[in-house]
This record gives structure tokens, sequence and C-alpha cells, in this order.
């Protein structure tokens, strides 16, 4: 449960399908515009899922659907791609290991 | 509602206002810069913002902007000779934009946005990006003290998100600016719209006068520090084109200099990737620097979040080349392990294209590669190429001329495969011609084709061709 003044997540759809502008491809035009935003909670208390109120760090007022507290970044350099490792000793050869044939 | 009046918040509408609330956000009324037919006093839209390029130099220098060190590449330079005919492989360098306090050549055009948005009483300011702007403008905001939103293209209708943009969102939450993220579609500037009359926010656009005037400072900074170091002028100057604020500003500040180099673009080839397209959207491992937006925005300058672009690309551009996904990422992995420098990799794709070019080029001549970006997780060749895999892209070696974007990233097996690749700049320069053309409500005077001729860097001869051709 999060309380008043948590650091929370939201979302909210800002168009909707129908409301879309005409020039976009087709895949684009079936999906809504979707928007997600963080700040303080401004309800006493919320549960995930529910329609809140928050003010951002700028103090502008968003309101949407709770989906994260505490939201975190989970950034990594991602999985090993043995390619990058290739390309190091691809270039090293090409530059150091005589001349390119 | 806004002084008590509801108002009108549906896509027609809040657009329809588009004049109106640009006018309030910026204090610019860009009617007075129209000169009837067609033309657009485009000079006296970059001199009314009342800062000269010692005010840009000035205001940076204030900030911590610019005065960014230019590296020789040796160790390029000596595998691009390897790979060259004999004579051939000009002096390689690269102008280390990554050295900004918030890591790229966007401060530049950020901080005179950000100071006149002060000195004009305006609270904060508000930037649509995607990229390094957002972080450039969270960090003059925050020295500056000025409050700051960023409007992001984030995520796709299954919200994935590239893992680049997720490290901006990142980086500008970290210099303490709300980042609202939103979904693939271009209403991203229809939302720009309503935070700016909600706010009444600075709008920071990409697209300021103020924003492509400070990249000035770039090429002045080029000019003067070769001239400095070895008594000459730089032959080339490489610029990573997207919505054309780069090679517009620098090549500016190139001619204010007294460098007469070639001033060469350089995109990422997407070439059948929709940008508009939800699910084509995490296909691409560039977010920035590509033709997808390289293209329309040089031929179609105004169809950004101003009514009248100050970045006008095809102006200054004297050569258009395109170079693939696969070898961007090769020359970012070189730039690492043969020069000792780890940076993002869609800065480099300015330095990808100046590999294959200085192969053309005698080995007493000079190309730069005007920027550097920085790295780090999300934004690194690594979590990119492994989001690519897991995004069902192949990654493998051979020649990137059979590369496809949205289906592999071919890395060359061989240096010597690295190609910059000339894009039909006549063909661009003939579709801006028509698409202005096309907007006239008369008969086109002298004035207009005089003007077509100044928005293409061509001659009266030359549109008036393109307009037989109607």
């Amino acid at each position: 449960m999060a309380k008043k003044n948590d650091w929370v997540r939201i979302h909210r759809n800002v168009l909707e399908p129908a409301e879309r502008t005409g020039k976009l491809p087709e895949d684009t035009k079936k999906v809504p515009l979707e928007m997600w935003v963080k700040g303080r909670l401004q309800n006493e208390t919320a549960e995930i899922g529910d329609q809140v109120t928050i003010t951002t760090c700028v103090g502008r007022s968003e309101h949407g659907t709770l989906i994260e507290v505490n939201p975190c970044y989970d950034l990594n350099y991602g999985a090993f791609v043995p390619e990058i490792l290739e390309m190091e000793e691809r270039l090293r050869g090409a530059l150091f290991g005589g001349d390119l044939t | 509602m806004i002084n008590g009046m509801i108002v009108d918040k549906s896509y027609q509408a809040v657009t329809g206002r588009m004049g109106e609330i640009i006018n309030k956000a910026m204090g610019v009324d860009y009617s007075k810069y129209e000169r009837g037919g067609i033309v657009f006093d485009y000079e006296a839209l970059m001199n009314d913002t009342g800062y000269s390029l010692e005010d840009h130099i000035r205001i940076q220098r204030q900030f911590n902007v610019g005065n960014t060190p230019v590296f020789e590449l040796h160790n390029l330079t000596a595998l691009a000779r390897k790979c060259a005919a004999p004579g051939k492989g000009a002096r390689i360098f690269v102008k280390d934009e990554a050295s900004n306090p918030a890591g790229s050549f966007k401060e530049r055009r950020a901080a005179a946005s950000v100071y006149h948005a002060k000195k004009m009483g305006y609270k904060g300011v508000i930037a649509a990006t995607s990229g390094n702007y957002g972080a450039a403008v969270a960090s003059q905001a925050a020295m500056q003290g000025l409050k700051c939103i960023i409007v992001q293209e984030c995520y796709d209708s299954k919200a994935s998100g590239q893992p680049e943009i997720i490290e901006k969102a990142r980086k500008c939450e970290a210099l303490g600016a709300e980042v609202l993220q939103l979904s693939v579609g271009p209403e991203l500037f229809y939302e720009v719209l309503m935070m700016l009359e909600e706010t009444g926010y600075f709008n920071a656009s990409l697209y300021s006068a103020f924003g492509i005037g400070g990249v000035e400072t770039l090429g002045w900074e080029l000019g003067h520090q070769f001239m400095d170091r070895y008594g000459r002028h730089p032959d080339v100057v490489v610029c990573a084109n997207a919505g054309g604020g780069n090679l517009t500003g620098t090549a500016r500040g190139l001619i204010k200099a007294g460098c007469p180099a070639q001033v060469v673009a350089a995109s990422v080839d997407l070439k059948g990737l929709s940008m508009a397209s939800d699910q084509q959207f995490n296909r691409k491992s560039f977010t920035t620097a590509h033709t997808g937006f390289g293209v329309p925005y040089a031929t179609d300058p105004d169809h950004s979040d101003v009514p009248r672009s100050a970045a006008r690309p095809l102006r200054y551009m004297d050569r258009y080349v395109t170079v693939k996904q696969g070898e961007v990422f090769y020359i970012t992995e070189a730039l690492a392990t043969l020069e000792g420098m780890e940076k993002g990799p869609a800065g480099n794709t300015s330095l990808a294209a100046a590999f294959a070019l200085a192969q053309e080029m005698d080995q007493d001549q000079i190309i730069v590669a005007q920027e550097t970006e920085y790295t780090g997780a999300g934004k690194h060749i690594q979590p990119q190429l492994a989001f690519a895999r897991k995004n069902g892209i192949e990654l493998l070696f051979g020649d990137p001329e059979t590369e496809i974007p949205g289906t592999n990233i071919v890395f060359p097996a061989d240096p010597r495969l690295l190609k910059a690749r000339d894009a039909d700049l006549d063909h661009m320069k003939a579709s801006l011609i028509r698409r202005q053309a096309s907007h006239a409500t008369a008969a086109l005077t002298e004035a207009d084709v005089a003007y077509l001729a100044e928005e293409t860097k061509s001659d009266a001869a030359f549109v008036r061709k393109v307009l037989e051709t109607l």
C-alpha cells in the first residue's frame, strides 16, 4: 500500500485510438497514446491499480493509474554480446597484425 | 482551466492554438518574419534573438559549456591509411563534446534558451526530446535555477523502451527534471503544447534561433582550434544529422570563423523503418542521427514544434552521406579499443563517416568528426546490441551494404568494408523546393525563386529547373 507523499509512478492514456491523428501508420493508429510520469502521491493511501493524483517534482498535478511505488531504474549493460569482443579482436588484428589481406 | 476559462484540450483545439501558445511560450511572433509569397526572413529570425555569437560564448563560459578539446585519432588514422590507396588517408580528429557537463554538444543549444527564459521571467523550461538535449536542458535549468520538464517518446505499446532513451530519462531526473514519457507517435508535440499552456513555461525548442545560435560556438571553436594548433583550417567537418540543428549551427560558426571547410552531413541509414510505427519503434538501434529524422527535417524543416525552424541544413550542406548501424557500432568499438576513448554510439555517426571519407582524401588533409557523446548503462553498445538481439535482430559480420534496418545489424568483417554512401542531395533540394512551392497561393516571384535558392544552397537556374517539373 502506498501512502501520501510516497514517490510513485503513474500511467494514463492521453489519446484513445479513435482520438489519434490521421497521419499515423496503421499499427500505431490501433493503440492509444500512453503516458508515464513520477511524483509524490496526493491520495491518503492507494493500491497498485488505483486511480490517483500526484504532484510532480516541478509542482504539477497529474492523475492516472498507480503502477509503481518507489520506482527504480533497471538499466544495465545487458547480456554479453560476443560480437563486441570479436570486433575488438578483428580491429586490433587489422591495425597491429600486419597488412590487410 | 486557464484564467478561469474552460480550455478545450482536444487534439484539434490544442494544435489549432499553436501560434498563440508558442508566441506566449517563447516571446517570438514568427509571423513577423513572413515576407509574402513563400519567403521567410531566416537571417532576421536568427538575428532577432538579441544574442550575438559573442553573447553565446559568454553565456556558455558562464555555465560551463563548450571550449571542448579536439583530439587527433592517430590509430584510427593509421587504420584508415591501411585501407586507403597509397598517399590517401587524411588525419582524423574528433571534438570531444562529451566533456560538456551533461555529456553532449546539445548543451550549446540549451544554454541560451535557459538563460533567455530566466531573463524573460519564465519559471521553467519545457523541451520535447528523447535524446541528449533533455539532459542538456535539465543540466542548464539546474545550473541557472529554473524548473524543467522533458517530454520523451519512450515506449512501444508493450511498454518496452529503448535502453538509450530510458537512460536519458534517468539522467534528466537525476538533474532535477520532471520526465513525461510517452508511447510512440508524433502527438508528442500536442502533449508539449498542452504542457506549455498549463505551466506557462518557456518552450526550449530544439529548433529555436537560441538553440541554433548556441551551436555556432562549436563551429567557431573548431575554426580557431585548428588555426591555433596547426596554423590551418580543417578540410572537411562531418556533422551527424537528424533535425539539422547540429549541422546548421556548426556550419554558421565555421563561416563566422572564416573556415572554408566542406560541411558533410552523416546519418545512420534506417531506410524502410517508419519512425511513427509502434511495431518498428524497437527494431532500430539508433534513436537519433538517422535518416528517419535527417531526410524529412532537411527537406521540410518547418514541421517541428515551432512555426519556422532555425535548423535549415540544406542551406549549408555540401554533401550528405549515410552509414549503417553496424558501422557506427564498429567505429564505437574501434574508438574504445584503438583510441582508449569509450563514448556513446550515436555520437559516433560522424566518426564512422569520417573514417571512410578520410580514405578519399590526401594524407596531409584534415577531417573532423565534430562530436562525441557520453556513454553509460543503457546508452552503450553492449545493452543496445543485447536489446536488438532480444527484439529478434540478427547480429553478424559481413558487408554492411547488406544490412537491412529492422532485420539485421552487419558489422564490417574488414575495416575496408566501412563506407560512407552518398545520398542524393540534389533530390533532397528538389524535394524541399517542390514542397515549399506547393504552399504558394500565387505564381512564384523572383523573390520566391531567390529564397528557394538560398534554402537549398543552389541557384536560380537549379530552382527553375525543379519548378518546371511541377
